[in-house]
């Protein structure tokens, strides 16, 4: 791998000295871990852009799996509540903190039912509804897709 | 000597670190979550450690699983970055008795700067400015304080939070009676009337010294200014801080090295400092025992490479630069790049990158994980790329940050770059010098 060590970012930069001084407008260089291009951007501000497609590392990608009593099974009785985001769904405030709603309890358009935590920020999912809680789809802590559906509420 | 690095970090600076230690020879272990191991630093390292699933209070921020990772890799030095594990003595402590190397300051260094309360109290026994203030039981000390603090002040509660009970007092005729009134009211809100007085800084500026220290020696590398920030989240970060007086900045720098040597300090090294955009005056805040986000605004400038700065003292060797050796030349501006949608609160939009045209050329550096089709996983923090630039002025810098901008095109997710356009724009920020105020006062939409 050492001898296909990437460009730095003097090296791009030297690319584009070289380049700019000419009448070419794109450079695409290719190997067996990346391909870059180099080009002119469009517009009067003269400017270059670089963009790197890189190879696949040797094994499989291990997708972020979203797994089966975590997928978004729209069946069921009731309004879905989805996530508004993809993240970390939790039914606490905190843990060890009782869960915000239970199955049976009556909710509002405004109640808090969980909370989703995406990139380290905790976004509070509301029931959108008002009703009964009838299912909670979804356990404290998993892995949740957006639009997942993380519980669902009968009128 | 260290032949084996452990990274224990992910996105741009885990690509940063393996950039520059593979460059001085060493193999590069990295440790990864679950949801990394297709990532391009995994990519790009030379061995690759599963430390946990997605997750960071499994993976990255797992004490035992990164420590565990390091020796199974027959690591001989470990990494932290920035963040995670970085700053966490009780790491430093669990490395140092696996026998394996911490690229950082010794466990000394990150308890004396562990809290902010802890940290003023060193910066005082290192004889640096803090803001001035202190508590008070009642009228009379309060008085005493004010004459210490001067005018204007901010009488606070001490039991408060959030503003409540923040009274500013201008000249000495008002302060009787704010001090009755602020002792009411805290007495009424928290039930415990005590006050902190406190020096008001009206305009503040966040300005941060880059020093480096071997355990007996420390040089700085001069000032950026980070005041741009959003809910005390930087967003755009410069070198050097613009119009400051010469004296003043002198002294600031000095200062700061005066914390290092204080502390034996070893490594990089950050000393953050509140500093009156009016007055020039400047207090001590805290340091950041670690490389931080911003530093490659001081490697433009300095043309030294930090990282490779702290692998040369983590393996042992003194200091190889002098203090008149570091010269700077230029300036330089970084703006974070975050996938957020600035236009909704800045909510996260994590996602897959579908194309990735990042500004390339002269005076212009990309730090990024993220290529064309590149994963933004919803478990990390947002930062999906950091654009440098560097002019032979300030003004150069600020027109070839505008034009890069321009010319940048990401898709598939939201991100920051319109917020930056705005900045690069705003005639304050054009002026340069702005305080923390800034992004309160920018137009939006």
């Amino acid at each position: 791998m050492s001898a296909d060590l990437p460009l730095s970012p003097d090296d791009v930069a030297e690319i584009v000295a070289l380049l700019d001084g000419g009448a070419y407008d794109r450079l695409d260089i290719a190997t067996t871990r990346f391909r870059l291009r180099v080009a002119r951007a469009a517009g009067e501000g003269g400017g270059w852009t670089q963009e790197w497609d890189w190879q696949a590392a040797d094994a499989p990608p291990t997708p972020v799996a979203v797994d089966a009593a975590t997928a978004p099974v729209d069946e069921g009785e009731g309004a879905a509540v989805r996530a508004p985001l993809p993240g970390t769904f939790y039914r606490a405030p905190q843990p060890g903190a009782p869960p915000f709603v239970e199955v049976g309890d009556r909710v509002g358009p405004d109640t808090v039912v969980g909370i989703v935590e995406t990139m380290k920020l905790m976004n509070p999912v509301h029931a959108g509804t008002s009703g009964t809680v009838a299912a909670i789809v979804v356990g404290n802590a998993a892995q949740v897709d957006a639009d997942a559906v993380l519980l669902r509420v009968t009128p | 000597m260290i032949r084996r690095l452990f990274v224990a970090n992910r996105g741009e600076i885990a690509l940063r670190v393996i950039r520059t230690a593979r460059r001085l020879g060493m193999t590069t272990i990295l440790g990864v979550s679950e949801a990394d191991r297709a990532s391009l630093p995994a990519l790009q390292a030379d061995e690759v450690a599963v430390i946990g699933p997605a997750p960071s209070a499994a993976s990255y921020l797992s004490v035992e699983r990164v420590v565990a990772a390091a020796v199974e890799s027959q690591a001989d030095a470990v990494h932290p970055g920035y963040g995670f594990l970085s700053e966490n003595a009780g790491f430093a402590r669990a490395l140092s008795a696996a026998g394996i190397a911490l690229v950082g300051p010794d466990v000394a260094s990150l308890e004396a700067m562990g809290d902010k309360l802890r940290a003023r109290a060193v910066g005082v026994a290192a004889g640096l400015p803090v803001v001035p203030g202190g508590e008070a039981a009642d009228k009379a000390a309060a008085r005493t304080r004010a004459e210490e603090t001067g005018y204007p002040l901010l009488i606070k509660a001490v039991a408060g939070g959030g503003g409540r009970g923040m009274k500013r007092v201008d000249a000495p005729g008002e302060l009787d009676g704010a001090i009755d009134v602020a002792m009411a009211e805290a007495q009424a809100a928290f039930g415990d009337a005590r006050v902190y007085v406190e020096r008001f800084i009206g305009r503040g500026r966040h300005v941060e010294v880059q020093v480096l220290g071997d355990g007996t020696r420390a040089i700085h590398l001069g000032t950026r200014d980070c005041s741009i920030q959003r809910r005390f989240q930087k967003l755009v970060e410069e070198a050097p801080a613009p119009g400051i007086p010469p004296d003043r900045l002198h002294a600031l720098q000095a200062s700061a090295v005066r914390l290092a040597e204080h502390l034996g300090y070893r490594g990089a090294g950050t000393v953050e400092y509140l500093v009156d955009a009016d007055t020039f005056d400047f207090f001590f805040l805290e340091m950041n025992a670690r490389i931080q986000v911003e530093h490659p605004v001081t490697e433009a400038v300095t043309g030294i490479d930090l990282v490779e700065q702290q692998l040369l003292v983590a393996d042992g060797q003194p200091l190889g630069l002098r203090q008149d050796e570091i010269r700077l030349a230029g300036h330089a501006i970084e703006v974070r790049i975050n996938a957020e949608d600035a236009d909704a609160d800045f909510r996260p939009s994590p996602g897959t990158v579908t194309r990735a045209a990042w500004p390339a050329g002269p005076g212009i550096r990309v730090d990024t994980h993220v290529g064309n089709g590149g994963k933004v996983p919803p478990f990390y923090d947002s930062l999906i790329g950091k654009l440098i630039v560097r002019g032979d002025d300030r003004p150069a810098a600020v027109a070839r940050l505008a034009a890069a901008l321009d010319t940048m095109a990401i898709e598939g997710v939201h991100t920051t770059q319109g917020l930056h356009r705005r900045i690069a724009a705003d005639p304050r920020f054009i002026t340069g010098g702005v305080d923390t105020r800034f992004f309160g006062g920018l137009a939006h939409g």
